[in-house]
């Protein structure tokens, strides 16, 4: 069985199911930033004219009733974390938090670059909900920092102080606590919560941290109500989502996609290859999916849980031809091992050894290092302060399950994934 | 009354492991010689003896208070990738 029906030579690959970039990706295909003008030429009038005189409680109720989830990866309600700072008043802090310090995601960067103003709608909608006293935006790469600040000088509408921040560049800075440290000066590491960021973040205030994917539908929900952002999706997981694919596909790149779209669809636009071996999905903290996962499932939580897997933050990786699934996956957990925070015993030294089991099972397909990571996965799971032991104990739990053809391969003494990588796996910066 | 539960702050705990010395009725080691700290609530005999083990930690790690343990809580929240 196959990942995804090969297109016939020629044949147009015209996506069967809207909107497909829309959305956030509607507009000129710019090379650059769209201009203020142009963004507001195409929604109609600012952001100001759109919330009118409406109070924070109305704004949160369209909120609500878009059903708007995170995506950043959590896919947590946005109304809900709203909420949570609302409750302590006004005064709060935003932080739009584009840092994206997966190495194979791409989407944030994309979206700060080409379309700032939609990113900067949702960032001032959500201060209004929250009469924030002080914004951040936060942005991997240069380029988007440029177009941020350019984006936040052609606009009248701006009531508070934004800062323009470039972000961390290790992988676990990006998470919450590890941003707002970094935010006051500090080092970008996680910290043990509670207290919440809700409730306790930038300076001791009540701070919402928020993906800046998540910001740019909220300006839109905002804008254009709730009723028209379910009219793409799943009814319990509506709107569409921005997707990063890379590996054995001829269009690597953004793409955005309806939530609940089938992953073959996905797949065949983008035009993978027919006899790739499996999909990582949800990025390095993610699953593999194989074939028959591929074939019948669809791209939301919902729709990926019979698998266990979840969409994360959009990133999918497809696994080419002769490449091996268990060496792949051993690279990546010892990436990420390399780059834990260093401060919790069970990730610190956990991880390391559960990257060497994995490459051991690599190679040799040894019963012992798989019982051995299993353990390990056990006993680690849950026991950081932040979440990056989880994600890494889930991808190895997933990398022995997803490739048994290959673990029997590997026993005897034989592999048949040789080809190079076409992961992205950066050489670890030191810790900020 | 609801119960009491104990945690450990992963980033204070270097492992002295006093803790699982003292209490190992609700805390044992893992591999790394880290404290795995048991998710239910402590029973009402072991107490007192958790009060001093808390008290006993050389790193300040160890807390006891009401909030249910987040391990216990597997089907809740799901690994979140750092740009969250």
């Amino acid at each position: 069985m196959t990942l995804v029906a090969p297109a016939a030579p020629g044949e147009l690959r015209v996506p069967r199911s809207g909107p497909w970039n829309q959305r956030l990706l509607a507009g000129p295909k710019l090379g650059g930033a769209e201009p203020l003008a142009d963004h507001v030429g195409r929604l109609g009038g600012g952001i100001t004219d759109w919330t009118g005189r409406a109070g924070h409680h109305q704004l949160l109720e369209r909120v609500r009733r878009s059903g708007l989830r995170g995506r950043g990866g959590g896919g947590f309600p946005t109304a809900e974390k709203l909420a949570a700072v609302r409750r302590h008043g006004p005064g709060s802090v935003v932080v739009a938090n584009g840092s994206e310090t997966e190495p194979a995601a791409g989407k944030d960067d994309l979206l700060l670059r080409l379309r700032p103003h939609l990113v900067l709608d949702g960032l001032l909608a959500a201060t209004r909900i929250l009469g924030a006293r002080q914004a951040f935006l936060v942005a991997h790469t240069a380029p988007a920092v440029a177009a941020v600040e350019a984006a936040l000088r052609e606009r009248p509408d701006v009531p508070i102080p934004v800062e323009v921040v470039r972000g961390p560049t290790n992988f676990v800075g990006g998470e919450e606590t590890a941003l707002i440290r970094w935010l006051e000066g500090g080092q970008a590491l996680p910290r043990y919560q509670p207290p919440r960021v809700v409730d306790r973040g930038w300076r001791g205030l009540p701070t919402l941290v928020q993906n800046v994917e998540t910001l740019a539908h909220l300006g839109l929900v905002v804008r254009l109500g709730p009723e028209w952002f379910r009219g793409a999706g799943v009814a319990d997981e509506p709107g569409t989502m921005l997707v990063t694919l890379s590996g054995a596909v001829e269009a690597p790149g953004v793409y955005e996609v309806p939530i609940g779209t089938p992953l073959p669809e996905v797949l065949y636009v983008a035009g993978a290859d027919p006899g790739a071996v499996a999909l990582l999905v949800g990025g390095y903290f993610g699953s593999w999916l194989r074939a028959p996962d591929v074939q019948r499932l669809t791209l939301s939580r919902s729709g990926l849980r019979p698998a266990g897997a979840t969409p994360g933050a959009g990133v999918l990786h497809l696994l080419p031809q002769g490449t091996c699934g268990l060496r792949e996956s051993g690279r990546i957990l010892a990436w990420l091992a390399a780059q834990g925070a260093r401060q919790c015993g069970p990730c610190a030294f956990g991880l390391p050894a559960m990257a060497s089991a994995l490459n051991e099972v690599a190679k040799t397909g040894s019963e012992a290092a798989l019982e051995q990571l299993e353990r390990w996965g056990d006993q680690i799971e849950g026991r950081g302060a932040c979440r990056h032991p989880d994600g890494a104990v889930n991808l190895a739990r997933s990398a022995a399950s997803a490739f048994p053809d290959e673990l029997r391969r590997h026993r005897s003494g034989a592999c048949g994934g040789y080809r190079p990588s076409l992961l992205s796996l950066p050489p670890a910066p030191d810790p900020q | 009354m609801s119960g009491r539960y104990l945690h450990v702050d992963p980033t204070l705990c270097v492992g002295h492991r006093l803790c699982a010395e003292m209490l190992p009725e609700l805390i044992t080691l893992d591999d790394f010689g880290y404290p795995i700290i048991s998710a239910d609530p402590v029973p009402r005999h072991l107490g007192r003896l958790a009060r001093r083990t808390v008290g006993a930690c050389p790193a300040l790690a160890l807390v006891m208070d009401g909030n249910p343990s987040r391990r216990a809580r597997r089907d809740e929240p799901r690994p979140v990738p750092p740009s969250g």
